[in-house]
């Protein structure tokens, strides 16, 4: 007979059988058993105590994205565990794989209205894919394993363990569970050989195929099968936001980013080619516009481990269901090796169109206030390309997508599906933790940095190597640049009212600097990048600017405002 | 002119017994505006699973929307959408019925009859009557009771339903999923 041990020192065994190394959170009353078994697991669990617990599923969901790895929280009950919604929803809506685990009150007082009690279960069941009750020590081993098991697998999403107190104290001989099978649950369909050789047939017919690349890839850690599924069969693409780093920004078949912020080309020859092959996407609405005239001209094959995306916004002539691992592996054996030049070159003219309306003037000011895409390019080069683009959300992150370029997999971390103001400092944490190696690069507004700011607190404990790139326009420059767009200049709370940064990131011993004056630009981000550790370059940005092309919320995805 | 192309479907979802499914499973459709119209819930014939018998309004494209959506919930076994004609229907309905009235109009009583309505309980107060049939035909019946002003209280159960099919689609997919499990080990 094995020894007795409480539930929460099980949990601390379950997580370390399942390979977790950090983890982010805060204590509280419900889950300070927990917390005390910690103490003695800090060699084996880093614990990274963020100082809000937004930041630590946001953490968690950076360290995820770049790792690849579950990402892992914990926090206590009640206001602990309501402040880490936001962060679980984003995880469902981007398919971030995570565990949050929550205290809870003891069972004996479960429905009593109990000091710091909610219903945790059922406020995280819709924005999560398992959210679970641990009400027993004995259970702690198969929730863990199970949590982790449904976190990873199929399409990956948050799960939720509501840890009653009673349980971290209850005695418990554990025994590490496995779970690999779930029978109501299937991850990994098996390939249906009908469909990949129809798949095959329609591509190897197609004169015009355009595919689209979202997350998915990467998810399903099929870059290298992508990358030659695409080349034996001359195939362009244009990525999400989400899929940016699945291939490289300068290969010969990447044709840009797709939708409403996204390139010329790309929208454009969606209604215009004859074979739409989506991959690991999910036809959200900012990659479509209006659905109505949305590639009604094509034929469409969607690639996905999700059964339940299929036809959900978009009618699909064809469904590949599967890990694209091994379904893109499959079809590309059956495709002929062929070229499609000249409906490549067709994308040609809309990139310089682009180019010359939008990307050299974003790129290439030469007198003004600074812009946003000038700096982001300048940061993305001066990191070699190879960095992680992390952003918060508004225009400073549309236009990071639009001009940070990519080498590196797993390189963005970004709030796609929520749109979470307040993602990117805490995340860009986390992402140092799951790429130590890599240079972790932060691009955020002055009013998204203020959301999650006390976390410049956790970065000044650990060190925590990001480098911030805070692109000030005294606006909240997205909400204003529709104010601009759609109700007639009427800026509506948008202007912000700034504090002193730099002031504020020295209070905390981050270096930081300001950068008003073009010629200070190229210093300033080589003196960030040699600095060893954490440091905030704030750049003055060009206040009323606006992110282009765009396409307006609603309109057809090929009618693309190139100008104002 | 859009088609009105709605119209009342049946959802049968069958899942593992485990606490808290019934609000995920309804959140599904409440959160695409899809208010639900009956809803039963039971152990089914498969040991260890339930059956969720559920009925709302909407269109096809819908339905199989909220059916998949179900289905993607991890403890959800099956989830499937059929119309009327697909499935053999019965609904079970309670009646509470005031005697005295009952005694003034002799109406009632040959009405509850020619429906083949069951007279399952008589004081001097109120009378049961109980009826188990196609639910329109509660609907018809309750129409007419009430205009005979004797209807005290009248509960329905919700829609039970069997389909037509001679497939049982749950046991086969069981069995495929019992090798899967087997070709895992
Ligand atoms: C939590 C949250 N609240 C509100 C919004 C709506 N919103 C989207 S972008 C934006 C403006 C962001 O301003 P800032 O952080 O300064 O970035 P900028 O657009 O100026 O680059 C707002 C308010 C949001 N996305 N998230
Ligand atoms: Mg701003």
């Amino acid at each position: 007979m094995s020894e007795k041990i409480t539930g929460a020192e099980a949990l601390m065994r379950a997580l370390e059988h399942e390979g977790v190394d950090v983890l982010f959170g805060y204590p509280g009353g419900s889950i300070m058993p927990t917390y005390d078994a910690l103490y003695d697991h800090k060699k084996t669990l880093n614990h990274i105590l963020v100082r809000h617990e937004q930041g630590a599923v946001h953490a968690a969901q950076g360290y995820a994205r770049v790792s690849g790895k579950v990402g892992c929280a914990i926090v206590t009950s009640g206001p602990g565990a309501t402040n880490t919604v936001t962060g679980i929803a984003d995880a469902m809506i981007d398919s971030t794989p995570m565990v949050v685990i929550c205290g809870q009150v003891g069972v004996a007082m479960l429905g009593t209205d109990a000091f710091q009690e909610v219903d945790v279960v059922g406020v995280t069941s819709p924005i999560s894919k398992w959210s679970y009750q641990i009400r027993r020590a004995e259970d702690v081993a198969w929730a863990v394993a199970r949590a982790f098991y449904i976190a990873k697998s199929g399409r990956p999403g948050p799960v939720v363990l509501d840890f009653a107190k009673n349980a971290q104290t209850g005695m418990v001989e554990f025994e590490p569970a496995e779970v690999d099978f779930i029978r109501s649950y299937d991850p990994d369909p098996d390939l249906n050989m009908t469909d990949i050789e129809r798949a095959a047939k329609m591509i190897n017919n197609s004169v015009k195929p355009f595919v689209l690349v979202g997350q998915g890839v990467e998810l399903g850690n099929a870059t290298e099968e992508l990358r030659t599924f695409l080349e034996k069969a001359d195939l362009p693409c244009g990525t999400t936001f989400m899929g940016l780093s699945t291939i490289p920004s300068d290969h010969r078949l990447n044709m840009g980013i797709l939708g409403m912020h996204g390139n010329l080309g790309p929208n454009v020859m969606t209604n215009q080619c004859d074979l739409l092959i989506a991959v690991g996407m999910r036809f959200d609405d900012r990659v479509t516009g209006n659905l109505a005239t949305y590639a009604k001209q094509a034929k469409i094959i969607h690639f996905d481990i999700d059964h339940a995306e299929f036809n959900k916004n978009v009618p699909v002539d064809l469904k590949v269901w599967g890990n694209c691992k091994e379904t893109l592996a499959a079809v590309t054996k059956l495709l002929d090796t062929s070229k499609h030049t000249s409906w490549i070159e067709g994308f040609k003219p809309y990139a310089e169109k682009e180019y010359e309306k939008v990307i050299d003037k974003a790129l290439h000011p030469t007198e003004g206030p600074l812009l946003m895409g000038e700096v982001i390019r300048k940061v993305s080069e001066a990191a070699h390309n190879e960095g992680i683009m992390v952003t918060d959300v508004g225009q400073n992150q549309l236009m990071a997508c639009r001009y940070f370029k990519f080498t590196q997999k797993r390189s963005v971390v970004t709030s796609g599906g929520l749109g979470t103001m307040g993602f990117g400092l805490p995340a860009a944490i986390g992402a140092t933790f799951g790429a130590p190696d890599r240079t972790v690069c932060l691009f955020v507004g002055d009013g998204g940095l203020q959301m999650t700011i006390q976390e410049l607190g956790t970065i000044m404990e650990q060190g925590a190597p990001v480098k911030i790139i805070l692109l000030n326009n005294n606006f909240l420059g997205n909400v204003r640049q529709w104010q601009e767009m759609f109700f007639a200049h009427r800026y509506s709370f948008t202007p912000m009212v700034n504090p002193n940064y730099e002031l504020i990131a020295k209070g905390y011993g981050i270096p930081a600097k300001t950068v008003i004056e073009r010629k200070d630009l190229d210093a300033a981000i080589a003196e960030m990048l040699a600095t060893p550790g954490p440091y905030l370059l704030q750049c003055a940005i060009k206040e009323e600017d606006n992110v282009l092309p765009m396409t307006p919320p609603g309109a057809n995805i090929d009618e693309m405002l190139l100008e104002l | 002119m859009e088609q009105d192309t709605t119209k009342l479907y049946t959802f049968l979802i069958y899942s593992e017994n485990v606490p808290g499914l019934l609000s995920q499973i309804t959140a599904v459709f409440t959160r695409r505006q899809v208010n639900i119209e009956s809803l039963n819930v039971c152990a089914s014939s498969t040991p260890g699973a339930h059956k969720y018998t559920v009925t709302a309004y909407c269109d096809e494209r819908m339905a199989r929307i909220l059916t998949s959506q179900v289905e993607k919930r991890i403890d959800v076994l099956q989830a499937h959408f059929y119309t009327d004609e697909e499935l053999f229907i019965n609904e079970t309905a309670l009646f509470k019925l005031s005697t005295p009235a009952m005694m003034k109009n002799r109406e009632v009583s040959s009405l509850v009859r020619s429906y083949d309505a069951r007279i399952i309980e008589v004081n001097s107060t109120y009378s049961v009557v109980e009826i188990t049939c196609f639910p329109d035909v509660i609907i018809s019946l309750f129409d007419q009771l009430k205009k005979m002003d004797c209807v005290l209280q009248f509960v329905r159960s919700g829609r039970i339903c069997i389909t037509k099919s001679r497939v049982e689609h749950l046991d086969e997919w069981l069995a495929v999923r019992e090798a899967k499990r087997k070709a895992t080990k």
